[in-house]
Order: structure tokens, then sequence, then C-alpha cells
């Protein structure tokens, strides 16, 4: 029997790591906090010639990005990182991205977006990009994040759609945790040679490559582009498939939690899960029926499938690292409200907007949303559709 | 022409002709025409080198007009030329 590598690596370092066994053909990458450890500790990796890639330094995210298109337009197998105000930077170039249809992975250090300038943790700078046409992956773990990286590899270049990987700024980013990764070999086998569709660097085969698409064709791009998201629920299955029969690690759309036979469930994303699982195992072992749901699969949304997840429950809490101002609720519960509309039987339904701005999400919360939730179930009454938690009121 | 639906472009944003932007006919885009009087015409064809859009027709290395599918009337070759053999006129009084 094979024994097991562990290592103990920072998040950042294990996605660090996870590039350099890929070995894209470009990475172009500027540095922010928490993200700047994954671009520094690679950019080790190609001054030592440990990996062939071209690094590009940049004076912005907008450049990183832009380099990224054109390097992936030409038929590079391309990554970058950012966080917060980078992604942000990024924004224009995140939708040509997605409407050229380039396989780009980016892995995203979740974290709050000015003003107040902060930072550390929350996922106000993913869900900005939330309709950007960048298929999301979100981790709970540092490990999650290594796999869903080398995942998200199989997955950009199936579909043709850029892929962003999704952990919690510093909580993963800067933990150091036992992490088991493949070896290079495995790597490289697992996610194979990148044979682009076309390339700009192939002068048999002229091609245009983002053009302007008027009244009479901007449609038919975009509706083009928005079909090819029904592909992505089963090759992401798929990719997962194959990766557990290299890892043993099981991976899907989302992760369920005690959620079988529950009656209150949670639904949560990235490291606070870890922390939900927690409070959950406490409460089984005093006979509650509560469970947990974490997307990660968040772009595109597994409606069917988390409708089919959530319909036997009575009671929803959706945490929500993320606020909309001016919107109805975070971000997660609007999508999950809405999913539940057709359910003959909907559950109730409430969203806690949660830590921001790194705030910390300690057990004692997670205990007293279940409490709210318990509370729920015994009236049938939601009083606070929306609500703060963890903020000095 | 027939344009076509959504099923039928290439995945992303791309056009897979070289050339082919002769296709797109931008003449109606021009409020100003150029008339060339052949008379004045010296065939230096400083019109052919300053046009942006390849809109000078030349054969045997004389001006032979001009292809008012694709010119836009920018005006330039008008400018440029020395004899003053191109007269931009209103498209509505001719």
């Amino acid at each position: 029997m094979k024994t097991k590598k562990l290592i103990a690596l920072e998040g950042n370092q294990a996605i660090a790591l996870a590039m350099k066994q890929i070995d894209p053909d470009v990475v172009a990458a500027y540095p922010i906090t928490p993200q700047t450890e994954i671009v520094q500790v690679f950019s080790e990796y190609v001054a030592n010639g440990e990996v062939h890639t071209e690094f590009v330094t940049v004076e912005s995210e907008h450049s990183a990005m832009s380099a990224c298109i054109g390097a992936s337009a030409a038929g590079a197998r391309t990554m970058t990182a950012t966080s917060s105000q980078g992604l942000a930077l990024m924004w224009e170039m995140l939708y040509i991205a997605s409407g050229a249809r380039l396989p780009i992975v980016m892995t995203v250090v979740n974290r709050a977006l000015s003003s107040p300038i902060n930072i550390h943790c929350d996922h106000s700078d993913a869900m900005g990009a939330r309709d950007s046409g960048w298929i999301q992956l979100w981790s709970e773990t540092a490990q999650e994040a290594y796999d869903n990286v080398i995942q998200a590899i199989r997955i950009a270049e199936e579909v043709n759609l850029p892929v962003m990987v999704n952990m919690d700024g510093f909580i993963t980013s800067h933990a150091e945790e036992v992490i088991e990764p493949l070896e290079d070999e495995e790597v490289k086998s697992f996610i194979g040679e990148y044979k682009p569709i076309r390339s700009l660097l192939d002068v048999e085969h002229p091609f245009t490559v983002g053009p302007l698409a008027l009244q009479d064709s901007y449609f038919e791009f975009k509706r083009s582009q928005a079909e090819a998201y029904k592909r992505v629920i089963p090759v992401v299955r798929n990719v997962a498939e194959e990766f557990a029969r290299i890892t043993g690690r099981k991976y899907d759309l989302f992760e369920t939690y005690n959620l079988e036979d529950a009656e209150i469930g949670l639904v949560v994303l990235n490291s606070t899960a870890g922390t939900a699982k927690e409070v959950i195992d406490v409460l089984r072992r005093e006979g509650k029926k509560v469970g947990l749901l974490k997307p990660r699969l968040f772009r595109p949304l597994p409606v069917e499938e988390l409708k089919g997840a959530l319909s036997n429950l009575k009671v929803i809490g959706v945490m929500d690292r993320a606020d909309t101002f001016g919107g109805f609720g975070g971000p997660l519960f609007t999508d999950i409200r809405s999913l539940l509309y057709d359910l003959p039987n909907r559950p109730l339904i409430t969203d806690y907007i949660y830590g921001l701005g790194g705030r910390d999400v300690t057990m004692d919360q997670i205990y007293k949303v279940f409490e709210n939730l318990e509370s729920i179930y015994r009236t049938g009454r939601v009083e606070n559709l929306i609500s703060y938690i963890g903020v000095r009121e | 022409m027939k344009l076509p639906t959504w099923k039928e472009i290439p995945e992303g944003i791309v056009i897979l002709e070289a050339g082919n932007a002769q296709e797109y006919e931008t003449g109606s885009w021009r409020t100003y025409r150029p008339v060339v009087d052949k008379g004045k015409c010296t065939n230096c064809l400083f019109c052919w080198i300053y046009c942006p859009d390849s809109s000078i027709i030349v054969r045997d290395e004389k001006m032979e007009g001009i292809d008012y599918a694709h010119c836009k009337g920018c005006g330039i070759c008008s400018k440029v030329c020395p004899v003053k053999a191109i007269s931009m006129v209103e498209e509505g009084s001719l």
C-alpha cells in the first residue's frame, strides 16, 4: 500500500505548489494581501527553474488579467491569483475572459472590499464578480483549495470557460494545515496536455478574437455563452470522480453534512462550514436533527441538485459573508430562497450576514444561529428575514 | 444576408476566416462622397497610400475610381491630392 505523503503548508503555499505541479505556460499576476504569497512562492519556482512558466510581472491586476487573456487566446495554459481590490480592478477584463471563452484558472483569496479599507476575509470580492461568467469553486480548507485548483484546470479546458477558485483570506490562506498533495506525475497525467481549440500563434489558421458585435450579433454571442454553463455541472462531477479515483478524496457540486435526516439545515460557504460542522456534532449528540450544506460550485448554480438536497428541510438558515447593499439579503440567500420557490412545501428560510471584514465567527455564534432556527421551527414564523450576527448593536 | 443563429456561431467571440472585413459594407456611413475629376488626376496614388479603408481602386498603377461600398467619406484623399482632383460632395445633393 502506498504511504501517504503529508506536509504542513499554509493555504497560499498549497496553491503555489498546485501551480508548480500544473506548470502552466503563462502566469501574469500582481501581489495583493492576502494572496501575495501565492505569487511570491510561485516566482521562486520560476527563478529556480522548477517550472517552464513564462511569468509576467505586470503593473496592476487590470494588466494581469489582460495579459492572461492575451496568453490564453494565444493558446497558452494560463493562471493567476488575486484578492479583493485586485479582483475589482480586473472587473471589465473578467467579462472579456469569459465572453471569449478562455479557460484561465485564478485563485481568489477572499478579502473584504473597501471602503473602509480592510485586508481580512469576507466574500464581497468574489460575489461582486458573481455575474461575470466565471465558474466559481469554493473551498473550506487548504486541501480543498489545492484539490480545486487542480480540478479547475480540467473543468476550464473542457468547457472553455474561466474558473475562479475561492478560499478564505488569512483563515485558510495563512493558516498552516496538514495537506496531502498529489505526486507531480499524478498531477501531470491528471491534467494532461492542453490542446487549445485554436491559437493566435497558429499562423496557418488566422482568426480574429474579440471583434465588435453590435445590435445584429451581440445577443447571439451572449445567448451562446449562456448555453455553455449547462455543460459545466456534468463536467465538474466527472472530473471530481476521476480525481477521487486517484486521491480517494470525494468532491461534488456541494458537500452535505448530516443533512439526510435533518429538519434544520445551514447553508454556508468556505471555512465557516468547518466551524459549523463542530457545532452540528455537538447538537447531534443532544439528539437535534441539524445538518449542513456547503456549496462547492456556486457558479453555475446547481439549481436542481440544490433543490433536491434542501427540499426535505423544515427550516433553512443561510449564512452570507457578503451583503448586497439595498438588495434582498446576501447573495447566497437570494439564490437559495429563489430556487426553493417552486417546491410544493417550501422550507422556512432566513439569512444571517456575518463575518464582514474578517470579523471572527465563533462556535457560540453558530449555536445562537441554530437556537434561532429552532425557534423558527417551533413557531413556524420567521421574525427577521435578514439579520446581522456578530456586530455590535 | 442571412445572419447565423446563436447555435450556428463558433464558441467564443471569434471570426474564423481571415481578410473578410470586405464583407462588411461601410459605405452607408458616408455623408460626403469623394468625386474624382480624371481630367486633373496624375495617378500619383497619394490617395491610394493615404486611404484608411483601402477604398481607392487602382489597376495597372492607375487610379480608376473609388469603392463606394466601403468608402466612409473621411475626405483624406481629397486633402492629400496635390492637384485637387478629388472634391467632396454632399451625398443628398447628388
